[in-house]
């Protein structure tokens, strides 16, 4: 009975600790804190955005592609400091994440997401909705990504994609 | 056709009207797209095997291209005989014949109906009539040409053979990127707030390449103080602009002052402009357009077509095909993937474009008969060595000029 009751906590408390990571990584984002979201990743990590339909076809290219914290903090100065884009802001809105395989050590899950673009003008759009599928690489208390594959369900982007999803 | 203002002495002025002009879209979409061009469909690549189809466009109308039983590629309107609904709704597929949902008419992979539902009734009741002919109102079928892998087709009576129509200062530089069996490695769209001639400009303008998008210059892929070249197809509509991946450290753009030097921006992982001369040229920028709607791109190892898609007046698809080599080995495939990060709406060199053509698109509103200035390299349409030139702007504009008749 105690097995059993331990067994459940533990995963709760991992149920948790996804979802407190989820809710970390999108606020950052959307808060502007672009700087933080490297910090979020495992040094060596994979970060993809691609489309459902090159999933789907096995295609290996999409929108972003890096296999490294340093990419990633590369892209936010490139954002910061090269691209020129007007000013915008995300909101995600995430699922209740899935954890499809895994217990400890590094787990798969699977969450869903809608995005919404605010644009400095104040025109508000639903920019992308999609599905993450992560690997988190759970170390005691800390959760951090070490893969994380951003599937757009729809092959079309409006404009540019500037800030990470 | 109503023309409004048009300097008609020069092609360094044009007004921005023809930006947001609905007759004018109607007009393009009939003299240019459906007329005397010949429009980029799709990669050979992208039809597999034999009875396979994929859908594309001839500006706004859809198209469906096929690959028959003997390997033959065809392509005709997307619409049925009957009531003109859609043919093919996926994207890409495999048939041996192609169905209208609607009614069950029936089509070959060459577009010829080969079927109607019915036809003679039921039990002797119902059906058409003997004298009735729908094959007549079948769709129309476009003439077809392939370039080393690149399928065009054009529904003209006049286009000329397309290798004449690209012209022989421009095929080289398609074959030497297409120069053997391609392989699809992605593909996505960006939509633009824009009518499509400002991408086509855009595409065309080597003169704001390195001054907007500052990840270019910043690395020296792109200076304009590289060496590298513009070259225009004598009837204006097609262009190449090149450069060489060889660094020219030159101090002009920071002496200049300008917004896109900057000295303190550099990379932690500059591994992804890692590439190899896989063309043998030492050519690292191939920017290639043909008119209405075709870039073929080699950024270093990048490599994609893209297809321009008018959806509106004011709003564009622009569709990306990414590809490589069949025999590509792990590290080239790798080294592309790198590289991919350079492009697309995402891209650290190119996501400005889509909101720069967008920027000319709101900007132009309120000024319909306000001119814009196209000066930079005189007022020809002649190749040159400097790419501090709108030559190849200009040449988009007397094909354009050419084909709907503005004299």
């Amino acid at each position: 009975m105690e097995t059993l009751q331990s067994a459940t906590q533990s995963a709760v408390d991992l149920q948790f600790k996804v979802q407190d990571l989820n809710a970390r990584y999108t606020e950052a984002i959307d808060d502007d804190r672009l700087e933080e979201w490297p910090d979020f990743f495992t040094d060596k990590c994979l970060y993809r955005i691609t489309t459902a339909e090159n999933e789907a076809n096995g295609l290996p290219i999409g929108f972003i592609y890096a296999t490294s914290k340093p990419m990633l903090r590369d892209r936010i100065k490139a954002l910061r400091q090269a691209n020129v884009y007007e000013a915008q802001r995300y909101r995600h809105v995430l699922s209740v994440p899935r954890i499809v395989s895994g217990q400890s050590g590094v787990i798969h899950v699977r969450t869903s997401f809608m995005v919404a673009r605010i644009m400095h003008t104040g025109e508000t759009m639903l920019f992308a909705t999609g599905r993450y599928e992560d690997r988190i690489r759970i170390d005691g208390a800390q959760a951090l990504f070490s893969e994380k594959s951003v599937i757009i369900d729809s092959r079309q982007v409006d404009t540019l994609l500037a800030i990470p999803l | 056709m109503n023309i409004r203002v048009w300097p008609t002495e020069t092609l360094t002025r044009i007004p921005y009207w023809v930006y947001a002009d609905r007759d004018l879209y109607a007009q393009e979409m009939e003299r240019i797209f459906r007329g005397d061009t010949w429009n980029f469909l799709c990669l050979e690549a992208e039809l597999p095997k034999p009875n396979t189809y994929r859908t594309s466009h001839l500006g706004d109308m859809s198209v469906v291209v096929t690959r028959d039983a003997n390997g033959v590629v065809h392509a005709f309107e997307n619409r049925c005989a009957h009531r003109g609904s859609i043919l093919c709704h996926k994207e890409r597929g495999e048939a041996k014949e192609i169905a209208c949902v609607y009614h069950n008419w029936t089509y070959d992979l060459c577009g010829n109906l080969t079927a109607v539902a019915f036809r003679r009734g039921i039990g002797g009741k119902g059906g058409m009539s003997p004298d009735s002919h729908p094959e007549e109102h079948a769709p129309r079928q476009l003439r077809i040409e392939i370039l080393n892998g690149l399928v065009f087709g054009t529904l003209g009576k006049n286009t000329p053979p397309l290798e004449t129509y690209i012209g022989s200062n421009i095929v080289p530089n398609i074959r030497r990127v297409m120069k053997k069996p391609v392989k699809v490695l992605g593909g996505y769209s960006q939509v633009l707030p824009s009518n499509w001639k400002l991408y086509m400009e855009n595409t065309k303008d080597s003169y704001h390449a390195s001054l907007l998008h500052l990840f270019f210059t910043t690395f020296r892929l792109n200076r304009l103080s590289q060496k590298g070249g513009l070259v225009v197809s004598e009837n204006g509509g097609n262009h190449i602009s090149y450069s060489m991946a060889a660094d020219v450290a030159t101090k002009e753009y920071e002496q200049a002052g300008m917004r896109s030097a900057s000295d303190k921006f550099s990379l932690e992982v500059p591994e992804i402009l890692k590439s190899v001369d896989e063309f043998g040229d030492g050519i690292g920028l191939q920017i290639l357009s043909v008119f209405p709607g075709f870039i073929l791109q080699q950024i270093r190892n990048c490599l994609a077509v893209r297809r321009v898609v008018p959806v509106d007046v004011e709003r564009t698809e622009l569709v990306w095909t990414l590809f490589g080599f069949e025999d590509d080995d792990a590290a080239l495939t790798d080294m592309r993937m790198q590289q991919s990060n350079l492009i697309g709406p995402a891209g650290f060199i190119s996501m400005e474009d889509g909101a720069a053509t967008g920027f000319v698109q709101r900007g132009a509103r309120g000024a319909d008969d306000e001119l814009s200035v196209i000066e930079m390299g005189g007022s020809g349409i002649g190749s040159e060595e400097s790419r501090v030139s709108e030559a190849a702007v200009r040449g988009f504009w007397k094909k354009y000029r050419d084909l709907m008749g503005i004299v």
